[in-house]
């Protein structure tokens, strides 16, 4: 075919175009929803508690993976800077993905119990009172806002439909139960979602204040969960690299 | 001539081409400006202010989607739709529908800043419009599609140029992007906020197959179209090589597409994908300096234009940090280099040699090119244009040297070994050695913006004495009726 036959014609123009720019997708992106291997078979990832989950929410609302990633590499000093690599698995109830692209701060993919509630607390209301270099901003309103959990359950319902497993019927809780036991099985459960948030929130008492929840609550829960989802001690090392 | 002017002012719609003109320097200095801050507030965070709706977070966001959709875009409408109608030598189809694509595009960016401000965003990287502005956008895109389609099938030439080869796969691309990557569940029908459909590897498969795309089409093809209709313009000959434009056109969009992965490289992305797209990347090399070649090749033989037009110098200026940027691009997308240069401000550097140097400075030629004609006017100033020039200039170098410097030192820092094998530094340490890049960040950008404020006294000053001729011959007239 003479290229003057697709300059003369825009319906062949518009046509072979699309052709040519939808390839490149569909054999990148479209097998990686097939391929088993694709995301590793490991114990303990769970979707995230109500409260954690609003606390997520809250993280995204002011834009931290801008500036945090949360994928660590499979590089020595990574790993002895943040622990063991980042696997797929653990960011698969994450709508959308949180890996990040930059990090003008550390990687934030194992925070989970590194830090006291309490550090957490201080350090987002004024991150200078205790790292005196650090550049990020203070957000002094995460404790001045009473967290709004009014809409817990929507959330939790929206996830449902795109693939998270929160229970919304028996069969679903059950499910749960078996996979991660019944205590946890009741905070994944949609009916129950504000009443696990509200023990969740008075058990562990994330922001330090007695009497209120708190938009710290929400995400300081979420940070403290960070990472600590798969018990890496019951894996070899070989294991995760036949994923790869 | 005056004759001639005005017969072409009605053959065409360049109406809507100025709407969309000014409005993409507006943008441009509102976008730029809060590029700016957001760069001095890295540097000084004080200027945090302990406010919600200026924090880093959320301003980062408005910072790339008005530079990218508020500047680009604005800037991509208003050319394109210029060009369309110059090439295809005929008036641009459904003034009306065009006019609903000005409108919608407009309330998408400004919508879509204010939403940041305000803490609704799909925290996508520059995908952060929420599902109601989503909507919105794609009815502008479907009638952008349709205007630019049937202005194409009512032309009067045989051939349809080069320049609309490029600006119809940028049309298709987003829309394609767009759709696959912003597909989501709200969570009610009554407020903003939605959960993505894909989670994990996936999505982040998803979005970077976005993220590079909107580099690859919305900022280069789409901006290459601009170049292929106003650099043989300005230097009044015929684009270098016809045949190389063929080869280089089909070559990038269908190599562009498979690269994004390269923002994955080391992740918990499968092996495979990563290696297809640093592949890809490489490959992408050849097209990318196919379009630069032909575009600075196109002055050869006039290679004086650059001592005597400023406009020129802006345009092949252009070309060159094109060169380089998709360059340094695959040189980045190289697994051992990544692993140094990814998640550092190598690549934030690398993104504003491609944003300033490239996308902005042929878009600055253009519209100098552009607006005295839209006006009907001569510019107001040869010598701002070269002012402008210089700062902006300047002010890219200063940005993308101090980026090398704290990218690259960064990186070097957080991979240091003691000589007993420990951590040479903490983290914190690469972050007090930030200070000083960054300050160097912001001075060069502020020059950037002081250079296109120069560009916006100019553009007033033209309009401004293109009224006061067209008065002025207007009195004229008048008295002479009177006698």
């Amino acid at each position: 075919m003479r290229h003057e036959q697709i300059e003369t014609n825009s319906g062949l123009l518009i046509a072979l175009t699309l052709v040519v720019i939808s390839i490149g997708g569909l054999v990148e992106i479209v097998p990686l929803f097939y391929i088993e291997e694709t995301i590793e078979e490991v114990e303990g990832v769970r979707p995230y508690t109500p409260l954690e989950l609003l606390g997520k929410d809250i993280y995204q609302r002011e834009g931290c993976y801008l500036c945090h990633s949360q994928m660590i590499r499979p590089f020595r000093d990574e790993w002895l800077r943040y622990g063991h690599y980042s696997l797929a698995a653990e960011s698969r109830y994450d709508h959308p993905f949180q890996w990040g692209s930059k990090r003008t701060g550390p990687d934030l993919a194992r925070l989970g119990g590194k830090y006291s509630d309490a550090w957490h607390v201080q350090h987002l209301t004024a991150p200078r009172s205790v790292v005196p270099e650090s550049i990020m901003p203070n957000y002094p309103w995460l404790l001045e806002n009473d967290l709004d959990y009014s809409d817990v359950a929507d959330r939790m319902r929206a996830l449902r439909k795109v693939g998270v497993p929160y229970s919304a019927t028996d069969e679903g809780y059950r499910a749960n139960v078996e996979r991660h036991g019944p205590e946890l099985a009741d905070q994944l459960d949609i009916a129950q979602a504000e009443d696990s948030l509200l023990a969740q929130a008075k058990s562990a008492n994330f922001d330090g204040l007695a009497g209120r929840i708190t938009e710290m609550e929400a995400l300081v829960a979420y940070l403290q969960v960070l990472g600590t989802m798969v018990d890496f001690s019951q894996y070899d090392e070989g294991y995760f690299a036949e994923f790869r | 001539m005056a004759h001639a002017t005005a017969t072409a002012t009605q053959q065409y719609n360049y109406d809507i081409v100025r709407k969309f003109a000014i409005m993409s320097v507006v943008w441009g200095v509102l976008g730029m400006s809060a590029g700016v801050y957001i760069a001095s507030e890295l540097a000084w965070p004080f200027l945090n202010f302990d406010i919600p709706h200026i924090s880093f977070g959320r301003l980062r966001p408005v910072h790339t989607t008005l530079v990218i959709f508020g500047f680009g875009g604005s800037a991509l409408f208003a050319t394109s739709y210029y060009v369309v109608q110059r090439t295809c030598q005929t008036r641009l189809y459904g003034d009306r529908l065009a006019e609903l694509t000005f409108w919608g595009w407009q309330a998408a960016v400004g919508l879509g800043a204010i939403s940041y401000m305000f803490g609704i965003t799909q925290a996508r990287e520059y995908a952060e419009f929420e599902w109601p502005i989503d909507l919105l956008i794609t009815v502008v895109w479907v009638c952008y599609f349709w205007v630019y389609t049937m202005t194409l099938r009512l032309r009067s030439q045989p051939h349809i140029y080069v320049a609309n080869w490029f600006f119809m796969a940028f049309i298709l691309a987003t829309a394609l992007l767009h759709i696959f990557n912003n597909l989501a569940v709200p969570v009610s029908l009554t407020g903003f906020k939605s959960y993505s459909l894909f989670s994990g590897v996936q999505d982040a498969m998803t979005q970077w197959w976005y993220g590079h795309n909107a580099v690859g089409f919305f900022l280069t093809a789409a901006f290459l179209g601009m170049m292929y209709y106003f650099v043989p313009k300005q230097a009044g000959r015929p684009v270098y090589s016809y045949r190389l434009s063929i080869i280089h056109f089909w070559a990038l969009i269908f190599l562009y597409m498979w690269v994004g992965a390269h923002h994955l490289h080391w992740t918990a992305l499968p092996d495979w994908v990563s290696t297809l797209a640093a592949t890809f990347s490489v490959m992408l090399l050849l097209p990318s300096w196919g379009g630069m070649i032909n575009g600075i090749m196109t002055l050869s033989g006039a290679w004086d234009k650059l001592r005597s037009d400023p406009i020129m110098l802006f345009l092949i200026t252009s070309l060159s940090f094109y060169g380089m940027s998709t360059f340094e691009g695959p040189l980045m997308s190289l697994k051992s280099v990544n692993a140094l240069s990814h998640y550092t401000d190598w690549t934030i550097g690398h993104v504003h040699s491609g944003a300033l140097g490239w996308v902005a400075m042929v878009t600055f030629g253009s519209f100098y090119h552009l607006f005295p004609r839209l006006f009907d006017a001569k510019l107001y100033s040869q010598k701002l244009v070269y002012v402008h020039f210089f700062l902006a200039t300047v002010g890219i170098v200063l940005y993308i040297t101090a980026m090398w410097v704290a990218g690259i030192g960064q990186g070097l820092m957080l991979r240091g070994f003691d000589e007993y094998g420990n951590l040479a530094f903490t983290f914190i340490e690469t972050v007090s050695f930030l200070h000083t890049p960054y300050v160097w960040r912001a001075i060069g950008g502020a020059l950037f913006v002081l250079g296109l404020l120069v560009m916006v006294y100019n553009l007033i000053m033209t309009s401004v004495s293109a009224r006061r001729h067209s008065a002025a011959i207007e009195a004229k007239l008048a008295a002479k009726m009177a006698g």
